[in-house]
């Protein structure tokens, strides 16, 4: 049911696993070093490598974007607007200890501290394409497990129709959560998003924990975060405190700050623009020339019949 | 001033205006523009362009608040340096970000807002780069001149509108670049009107002269 009918990329792109692996205990040998002279402190889980299988049923058989390239170009607002604040300002954010509330209209409502999550389902690898709603997109080899069976664990009631995610509220770690000049603020804190519930319990709708085989680095959303690959990236919120179910649609961030750019549903749709630029192509990072985006980000097998009888250019 | 002086500031405007564009080569060189080369090096264009843009007109406003002249020599290097720089950040666009797609530029020029206040900054700037040379002053007269220069005003605004109208939710920097050239302009307002009160009492002054003889 899963794979695309036709791949986009030829077997020659494939990272060899070997390559891969190899790079892999080269950067967990690395990070070991750097960890050395600080001592004791709160030693950072950053580079810590974590094992998982990957799931080729779904996953892409493109090479993944350069991992340097996918933890500093980052748009992460907690830590400031430009790309490389996140990379740069990330040791301020502190993922353990970390608990995560699933609440809301659920049967079963609980707070799992974050060690005790992942060790709840099978971690596996997957490649997504990652689609930027500023038209750059990257191929990255997530870690974590669906969304779905963690839902299902807490019983969802029966007016439950929406997932609201909500980021950590803290601008000791998110330096850019303090308001700056003129008590500006980019966005409206915290960090909210969602989705609705047949999308957060969609196979494809991965709760993530780590990349490039290692534990998930803190400018990518540590320790914990969705990731939704048929939508634009801001959809998938980072190092998540709280999964609430309700029963209206969750006013998210974006929403909040500029409706008519940045709608609730937010799927990859080369036929709507943004207001201000095309979205008919991107460019995935590593390459030179522009690619064509395809309809929910090439998972349109997968994803379209959510969506069928809507109308994608009012519901963007 | 000193011929030396002039020399020794032009020098500075020189090494100022190339000193981005090494940069940009050096780090090309070393590979260090990070993940998304195109975007860095038009990003870093366009704000050099408006960055010097906005400089060029700080010249005149240094001339009425601080009474210096010598700054308005340096004018002209600062415009043709900023027409430099806005000829890459577009050849950028159009050789890297759309590698000649000129139905898609086309539409973008056309669609976009952002990208047409972009073009028709460049192109204000054109008329203003061709006739920089000594000889266009003289050929088109002063006057002339001076009027067609006032296109400056219009690259500027439409380069800022540029900037704010593409910038995303959050970004304050063209808030900067608005603000800095409000102040410029503000400063050429406020000394026109006084130029234009005074001129009225003059008038004044001088029509009712001879009652007071």
């Amino acid at each position: 049911m899963l794979i695309r009918r036709a791949p986009r990329f030829t077997a020659s792109e494939i990272t060899d696993p070997k390559l891969y692996l190899s790079r892999r205990e080269l950067m967990a040998g690395a990070a070991a070093l750097a960890l050395v002279p600080g001592g004791g402190e709160a030693a950072a889980p950053k580079g810590e490598p974590l094992a998982a299988k990957r799931n080729p049923a779904f996953s892409l058989s493109e090479a993944a974007t350069k991992i340097d390239h996918a933890t500093t170009y980052n748009n992460f607002y907690e830590f400031g607007v430009n790309k490389d604040d996140p990379s740069r300002l990330a040791h301020t954010l502190r993922p353990r200890p970390w608990s995560v509330q699933v609440d809301g209209l659920v049967h079963k409502p609980k707070t799992f501290d974050i060690d005790e999550l992942i060790k709840l389902f099978p971690l596996e690898e997957r490649v997504y394409s990652l689609r930027c709603v500023e038209a750059w997109s990257m191929v990255v080899p997530w870690i974590g497990f669906p969304l779905a069976p963690l839902l299902k664990r807490v019983e969802p009631a029966g007016q439950a129709k929406f997932v609201e995610f909500t980021t950590l509220l803290d601008s000791n770690q998110f330096p850019a959560q303090k308001p700056g000049f003129f008590g500006f603020s980019s966005l409206d804190w915290p960090y909210v998003e969602g989705l609705r519930l047949d999308e957060a319990l969609h196979p494809l709708t991965l709760l993530t924990v780590g990349m490039y085989g290692q534990v998930l680095p803190n400018q990518n959303g540590a320790p914990v975060r969705v990731v939704v690959p048929w939508k634009y990236g801001f959809k998938s919120a980072k190092s998540i405190v709280r999964i609430r179910l309700v029963t209206e649609q969750p006013k998210t961030s974006w929403e909040k700050a500029a409706s008519q750019e940045y709608g609730f549903y937010s799927n990859v749709n080369p036929a709507v623009s943004h207001p201000r630029w095309s979205q008919a192509d991107e460019r995935r990072i590593g390459e030179f020339r522009r690619r064509p985006t395809l309809p929910f980000n090439g998972y349109a097998d997968q994803v379209a019949s959510l969506y069928t009888g809507m109308d994608l250019k009012k519901f963007y | 001033m000193t011929r030396r002086t002039r020399v020794a500031l032009k020098v500075g405007v020189w090494a100022g205006g190339l000193a981005p564009l090494l940069l940009l080569g050096y780090r090309a060189w070393t590979d260090d523009l990070g993940a998304n080369p195109i975007s860095f090096i038009t990003n870093t264009l366009g704000d050099w362009t408006l960055r010097i843009l906005l400089a060029s007109l700080a010249m005149t406003p240094f001339r009425i608040v601080f009474g210096l002249s010598w700054p308005i020599a340096l004018r002209r290097l600062l415009g043709l340096f900023a027409f430099a720089y806005v000829c890459l950040h577009f050849s950028v666009w159009i050789v890297l970000d759309f590698f000649f797609d000129w139905p898609r530029m086309g539409a973008d020029i056309v669609k976009r807002p952002y990208i047409t206040l972009g073009m028709l900054a460049l192109l204000s700037l054109i008329p203003l780069a061709a006739t920089s040379t000594t000889g266009m002053i003289r050929r088109l007269g002063a006057r002339t001149w001076t009027r067609l220069h006032r296109l400056a005003y219009v690259a500027a605004v439409c380069a800022v509108l540029h900037y704010l109208w593409l910038a995303k939710v959050g970004v304050t920097d063209p808030y900067w670049y608005a603000g800095a050239l409000l102040v410029l302009l503000g400063i050429r307002v406020v000394d026109w009107s006084r130029r234009v009160i005074r001129r009225r009492a003059a008038a004044v002054a001088a029509s009712s002269a001879p009652l007071r003889s």
